[in-house]
Parts: C-alpha cells; sequence; structure tokens
C-alpha cells in the first residue's frame, strides 16, 4: 500500500519534473517567452490526444501529464473527438466545453484576486 | 569600440554555465511538486466527491488555477518563478499566474480598461491557439468519420 502510493506519487513527480524540465532548456537554448512556451506546450497536448499517444502517457504519468499545460490542450482535443461522434456542430463547440470549468476558473478567481490585490512594485 | 558580434561573444563567455544547470534542476523540482499537488487532490476528489473521473479532472484543475491565482495575488508566485522558471510556468497553475499578474499590473488604469482588458495579454493567444487546435481537430475527425474510415 505505502509502496504503491511511493511509485505513483514517485512518476508523477519524475513525469512532471521531466516536462518543466523540457520548458526550461527552451526558455534557456532558445529565449522563449513565457507565452510562447505555454502556446507550444498546449499545441503540444492538442496533438498528442489526436494521434491517440495522450492516454498512454497518462496511464503511466498521471497528474505528471495532466498538471502542465498540455493536459488543458488534451481536453480541448478531446471535447473535439468526442463532439465529432455526434455531429459536426459539437465536433466545433465541445472543445471549449471541456475545458468550461477550468477556463471559467481562471477567469472569475483572475478577476477576483486582481481586484483584491494590486501590484505593488507597479502601482504609480 | 566593439562590434555586436564580439560584444555578445564576451556576454556569453562572462555568463555564468553553473546558472543554467540550477535552472534546470529548480525547474524540474517545483514542477513536479506542483504535479504532485495536483494528484493528491484528484486522489482526495476520487475519494470523497461523488463525480464522474472528467469532472474530477476539471475540478483538480480549477483547484490548481485558484491555488496559482491566489499565490500570484499574495505575490508568493512570483517569488517562486524567480528560482523555478519553467517549473513555475508550465503547470496550470502558471496559466492561472499569466491571468492574473497583468491583471494585477493594470490595475491602476482602471477595472474595465485595465484590470479587465489586459487579463488575456498573456492568456488571449494561449486560448486563440488551443480554441481554434481544437475546433480543427473537431473538423478533421468529423470528416473522417462522416466518409467513414
Amino acid at each position: 500500500m505505502v509502496l504503491e502510493i511511493l511509485s505513483r506519487y514517485g512518476r508523477v513527480f519524475l513525469c512532471g519534473g521531466i516536462v518543466c524540465l523540457i520548458g526550461q532548456i527552451l526558455i534557456n537554448k532558445t529565449k522563449m517567452t513565457s507565452a510562447r512556451i505555454l502556446v507550444t506546450f498546449l499545441l503540444t497536448g492538442v496533438v498528442l490526444e489526436a494521434v491517440g499517444l495522450f492516454d498512454p502517457i497518462e496511464k503511466f504519468a498521471l497528474a505528471g501529464i495532466t498538471i502542465p499545460i498540455i493536459g488543458f490542450g488534451k481536453s480541448l482535443a478531446a471535447g473535439a473527438i468526442e463532439g465529432a461522434e455526434i455531429g459536426l456542430f459539437e465536433a466545433c463547440t465541445y472543445g471549449l466545453r471541456a475545458v468550461a470549468g477550468g477556463l471559467t476558473a481562471a477567469i472569475v478567481f483572475g478577476f477576483v484576486f486582481a481586484v483584491l490585490f494590486k501590484s505593488k512594485s507597479k502601482s504609480a | 569600440m566593439i562590434d555586436a558580434k564580439s560584444y555578445s561573444a564576451i556576454v556569453k563567455e562572462a555568463t555564468p554555465r553553473t546558472q543554467e544547470a540550477r535552472t534546470l534542476f529548480t525547474a524540474f523540482c517545483v514542477g513536479g511538486l506542483i504535479c504532485m499537488i495536483g494528484q493528491a487532490f484528484s486522489d482526495v476528489y476520487t475519494a470523497f466527491v461523488p463525480l464522474d473521473e472528467k469532472s474530477i479532472s476539471a475540478l483538480t484543475g480549477m483547484t490548481m488555477i485558484f491555488i496559482g491565482s491566489l499565490l500570484t495575488g499574495i505575490g508568493v508566485y512570483d517569488k517562486i518563478g524567480y528560482y523555478a522558471g519553467a517549473g513555475s510556468i508550465v503547470p496550470i497553475t502558471g496559466f492561472a499566474n499569466s491571468i492574473v499578474s497583468p491583471a494585477m499590473e493594470f490595475h491602476n488604469e482602471g477595472i474595465v480598461f485595465g484590470l479587465m482588458a489586459r487579463m488575456f495579454g498573456i492568456a488571449g493567444p494561449i486560448i486563440v491557439s488551443g480554441v481554434c487546435a481544437s475546433v480543427a481537430v473537431g473538423f478533421i475527425y468529423f470528416v473522417i468519420g462522416a466518409v467513414g474510415l
């Protein structure tokens, strides 16, 4: 039981670490900005899900691959693929539906916390 | 006077290599740690919240976004980011940070045209590229399904 939990969280740490390590290598070598890094990883997630590689990776990596923004791209693609089985309208709209929770949280929490806390260093 | 080429060569030589190695190490550790926290939330939700797998995973993402926003608000996340680099950018908490950080910065220019308008300075490209890619994937899968491959 304890060993199982250790191996589980060990895998998450290892895989999540490797994903971020790749990001850091990209930053060090190409001087990419954080927006470019995030877009690159998001699209990687979309592609991985579209070609069916995401699920086998997730089986091993668990949150190590879903917590990085790759997982956000995966949800977008997975929603679209699910919708495509129903019809063209669903194929176009189910992607956003799948990430509705995450986007809502990002917008609402982002708004609330930005209203509550002002940037100290930049305040005139 | 020195030309730009030899100047950048001097800069490259003077920049310590150890700095680069250290950022790789901290990015790995902090990134791994954030993912472990996400896994812990996911495990707890799976055990105690009566929702299906997809909703649990969405809930986990929302929790991490909440934590990322809060830590950015109280000024802790940027301190972590200083050491962690990509370790704090790549996880979903970094996405939250990329929304809250500019929103706080432009709060001084007003709520509507400062905070609300500038919130998506970094997140905008991410959302646009993600949604467009998702529609493209959905369209391709629909066409493949329609022609019966």
